[in-house]
């Protein structure tokens, strides 16, 4: 038993060096000046305005992406209207944003809706300013947590089958009741586990928003593009502060986390 | 009749809707990307990736995400097995914690690591000491890669081990097989595709950071500078052509990971 | 329900699911679907319901088109070979849903939730979720929940599939007795002989999405239409040269190519004397006995041909080897263009009955 007892050691010790020291490391720095320095740093009214926009994206655009999700993985799985061979396409296609660098992502929102394009001068006449602005660190989020929700929805979809729908329809429900009454129950919490996700992901995201957002101080900063301006300024006692809030929130989802993936799994 | 009438475009409002969002969300940028790198023509478009600068940071970015997949293979492997066949206290904690660099915003993680191994701290004082520097060097990278890809080999490999059949071991044992020759010959073919595409998705995620390297890379043009900053540099300086360029790179590489991981996926017995 | 279904259709892609599918059922009658799997049974069972489109065709409920209409609109209940009850909801609450959804007051539902509940014996289990429940007592809930609604017809797809072999039978007369007593016209699936034979009032064999034969277990058993017919239902051994066999050397040289089709109970076996007709026999040596519970089955070998049939334990043991004497009292002829089922020229009847 010698052999288990050193893999399980061996496991301690990675988890212990890659990520609990690491956590540990963010508190400690966050109170390198004390409380007051922390608070001082969370305090300033860039920090404020940050986190404020932070949550606006956080519910936005998880608002959004649940209700696309949902409703595309229902039409992925269950939709007669749409030929095999076009789900097929369309569920690879669910795919792509986990495959293209977040950088990527928001240059493309630049590139579409940027003010020297057409549809983007066409919005800017209009006075609606879409990329150095809420509208496009939106779209970015959008863009980077939209195969979440489909993913959690989509399999299962493909569990439960259709048959309890079919069933509901024979008894004479239609659409909106069998939803709410026989699917919702059944996706219930695969949706909140990706509702979960959704918020830890578009909380944290970065590379996107800094290119859509251009980190205007006090307009179009977030909590994440916030820390990474103040290292950059050498201000890392500020920076850790933000860090810190970020980082317990995150902790926080991960216990969530946890939690809906042991309801999802005994459902 | 009226109300099916009225039913009837209810849905089709919702379907167009449907698909119109996800066409104008996911369809229409990579589209555009593509289409602007090759605004300028094809000359252009080479003459961007053949900077030398560049394609030293795609090839830099290759190699580092390179080393960061072989060392997830090799931890995520282990602690997969480790979480799944051993009881020890604390496995469901540690099981819990495996998620957290998902929940992390990848600037935190950047910073944690500028901490930790940063030139002030206690380690990366050591190693400068030994003429070892990490942060602001390719150690850093890889570091970061590691940490931000942590999950998706473990979360890959541990349905498979959960799902296997343990009959299939056990008739290896009463055919008179070691313990060794079982896990090679049984256990370790059913890891497999989950190790594959673990670490393919962890490769693609690596190449594509962008936060968590950004603050601990120091971005030496040609020597530390990866692919994701030089882009975000190209759209700094307003020349989003040669930013364009190098991300179509990028997206062709990341694409091709993509499919090969869904091939992999639908190869899997069972399925 | 009086149901009428003309020239159906349903292919999926290239395949032909259902094959021009025309059938009439009456008010109040169980009718079984019977063919093996795969043969397009359930297709024009979910068509009737709704649930599929057909290709083309015509479904008409009471001389009326519904082709058009969606299942929640067709007035049927339908149970699933799954059963498919709502997981989340108690017993009550799915015999419930179709009442709901109705809009029915509380107390109407109560009362006939109530009434089912104690029709299909589930009392006592009406709080419990569809885990805590046997399979048979699942089945009776889909059957109770379909039943709510008063569907005017009742499908049900492969309702004992499911099932423990045990229970199978104890649940087939209870739902037989529970149609009958309900009296709704009602049409279920299976892949089981025995099963439709015993339940259903008629019985329609569907064969490659084609209908074969449809009419009573007994006019199906006794003259099956096509080849197919004759070999799904009962048991059977096709005899390729027809001459082996005597009494049939006619038909063998009328028809040629014709093949025999031949039932276990088509034959009579004896030991040299017992049989009377002695010129109408066969010389044949038992191959096998196998014991089959309340009589054995014999393998026989007459020349290279191969035939079987049962014997009562009453009669003399047979031993593998042993000599016996064979009647074939009559065959199932077929050749590609007709059937037939012909008597032992030998015996009484000289002429072959043309179906």
């Amino acid at each position: 038993m010698t052999i288990r007892r050193t893999w399980i050691a061996a496991v301690y010790f990675i988890f212990t060096v890659l990520l609990i020291i690491p956590l540990i490391e963010i508190v400690r720095g966050s109170w390198a000046d004390g409380w007051g320095g922390f608070t001082d740093a969370l305090m300033r009214p860039q920090s404020l305005h940050a986190l404020g926009m932070t949550g606006m994206i956080v519910i936005v655009v998880t608002l959004i992406n649940t209700m696309f999700g949902v409703m595309l993985a229902l039409y992925l799985v269950r939709a007669q209207w749409i030929g095999p061979r076009i789900k097929r396409l369309l569920n690879s296609l669910v795919d792509l944003p986990f495959a293209v660098s977040p950088i990527i992502g928001g240059l493309m929102i630049v590139l579409l809706l940027g003010p020297s394009t057409v549809i983007g001068a066409f919005f800017e006449d209009a006075g609606f300013k879409v990329v150095y602005a809420l509208p496009g660190m939106i779209l970015a989020t959008l863009f980077v947590t939209f195969p979440i929700m489909v993913r959690e929805v989509l399999p299962v979809l493909q569990e439960i089958g259709a048959q309890q729908e079919e069933a509901a329809s024979t008894l004479g429900a239609y659409s909106w009741y069998t939803f709410w009454k026989v699917t919702w129950p059944s996706i219930r919490w695969g949706v909140i586990y990706g509702v979960v996700l959704t918020v830890a992901r578009s909380l944290g995201e970065f590379g996107a928003v800094l290119v859509v957002s251009g980190n205007i101080m006090n307009k179009t900063q977030t909590a994440t593009t916030l820390v990474y301006q103040d290292v950059e300024n050498f201000n890392v006692v500020a920076a850790n502060g933000v860090a810190l809030v970020l980082a317990v929130f995150s902790v926080g989802l991960l216990l969530l986390m946890e939690w809906a993936k042991k309801r999802k799994e005994v459902h | 009749m009226n109300v099916m009438f009225r039913g009837k475009l209810w849905s089709f409002g919702f379907r167009s809707t449907v698909m119109l969002y996800f066409v104008i969300l996911i369809v229409l940028p990579i589209l555009g990307i593509y289409s602007q790198s090759l605004s300028l023509g094809w000359h252009p478009l080479w003459e961007s990736i053949s900077d030398p600068l560049a394609w030293k940071a795609v090839l830099l970015t290759v190699k580092l995400a390179v080393i960061a997949t072989v060392i997830n293979l090799v931890i995520g492997t282990l602690i997969s097995w480790v979480l799944i066949r051993y009881r020890f206290p604390g496995r469901h904690l540690l099981n819990s914690l495996v998620d957290l660099p998902f929940a992390l915003p990848t600037a935190v993680t950047g910073l944690m690591i500028l901490l930790l191994l940063g030139p002030g701290s206690l380690v990366g004082g050591f190693a400068a000491k030994l003429g070892f520097e990490i942060v602001f060097h390719e150690p850093a990278i890889v570091i970061a890669m590691v940490f931000v890809t942590f999950p998706f080999v473990i979360r890959a490999v541990q349905p498979l081990l959960e799902e296997l059949d343990k009959s299939e071991e056990e008739a290896a044992y009463t055919m008179g097989a070691t313990r060794t020759r079982t896990f090679f010959s049984i256990i370790f073919p059913s890891m497999l595709p989950g190790i594959l595409s673990g670490g393919m998705l962890a490769f693609s995620r690596g190449l594509a950071e962008f936060g968590a390297v950004v603050l601990v890379a120091g971005n030496i043009p040609g020597k530390t500078l990866i692919a994701s900053v030089y882009i975000f540099g190209e759209i700094e300086s307003n020349n989003p052509q040669g930013a364009a360029a190098v991300s179509v790179l990028l997206l062709t590489l990341s694409f091709l990971i993509l499919w090969t991981v869904n091939l992999i996926q639908s190869r899997r017995p069972g399925q | 329900m009086h149901i009428e279904v003309r020239n159906l259709n349903k292919s999926f892609g290239d395949f032909n699911a259902v094959q021009n599918v025309s059938f009439e059922i009456e008010k109040g009658h169980l009718i079984g679907l019977l063919g093996p799997s795969g043969g397009g049974k359930t297709s024009i069972l979910r068509m009737l319901a709704g649930l599929e489109t057909p290709t083309s065709g015509d479904i008409l409920f009471h001389g009326k088109r519904v082709n058009d209409l969606p299942p929640q609109e067709r007035g049927i209940g339908f149970v699933f070979q799954n059963y498919a009850l709502f997981k989340h909801m108690t017993v009550f609450d799915n015999i419930a849903f179709g009442l709901k959804v109705k809009k029915q007051s509380k107390e109407q539902i109560r009362q006939r939730v109530t009434e089912l509940v104690e029709l299909t014996g589930l009392k006592g289990f009406e709080h419990r979720y569809v885990h805590q429940l046997s399979g048979g007592q699942r089945q009776r809930v889909a059957f109770a929940r379909a039943l709510a609604p008063e569907p005017q017809l009742l499908l049900l797809d492969e309702p004992f599939a499911a099932i423990d072999a045990k229970i199978r039978t104890e649940l087939r007369t209870w739902l037989k007795e529970m149609i009958e007593r309900v009296g709704i016209t009602s049409i279920f699936v299976t892949h089981d002989q025995d099963e439709a034979i015993e339940v259903a009032d008629e019985i329609m064999i569907i064969g490659k999405g084609k209908l074969e034969q449809k009419g009573t277990p007994w006019e199906i058993y006794k003259n099956p239409e096509t080849p197919f017919v004759a070999s799904f239902i009962g048991e059977s051994t096709v005899v390729e040269d027809l001459s082996v066999l005597k009494g049939f050397e006619s038909a063998a040289a009328d028809h040629p190519g014709t093949k025999a089709l031949i039932r276990p109970e088509y034959i009579e076996i004896g030991r040299p004397g017992e049989i009377k007709l002695a010129s109408a026999t066969l010389d044949a040596n038992v191959k096998d006995v196998h014991f089959r519970g309340s009589e054995w089955l014999v393998e026989l070998l007459v020349g290279n041909v191969k035939l079987i049939t049962y014997r009562s334990l009453e009669k003399e043991v047979l031993r593998p080897g042993d000599f016996v004497n064979v009647l074939v009292h009559r065959a199932y002829l077929f050749n590609d263009n007709e059937s037939w089922i012909a008597e032992n020229s030998l015996k009484t009847d000289p002429m072959p009955v043309h179906i």
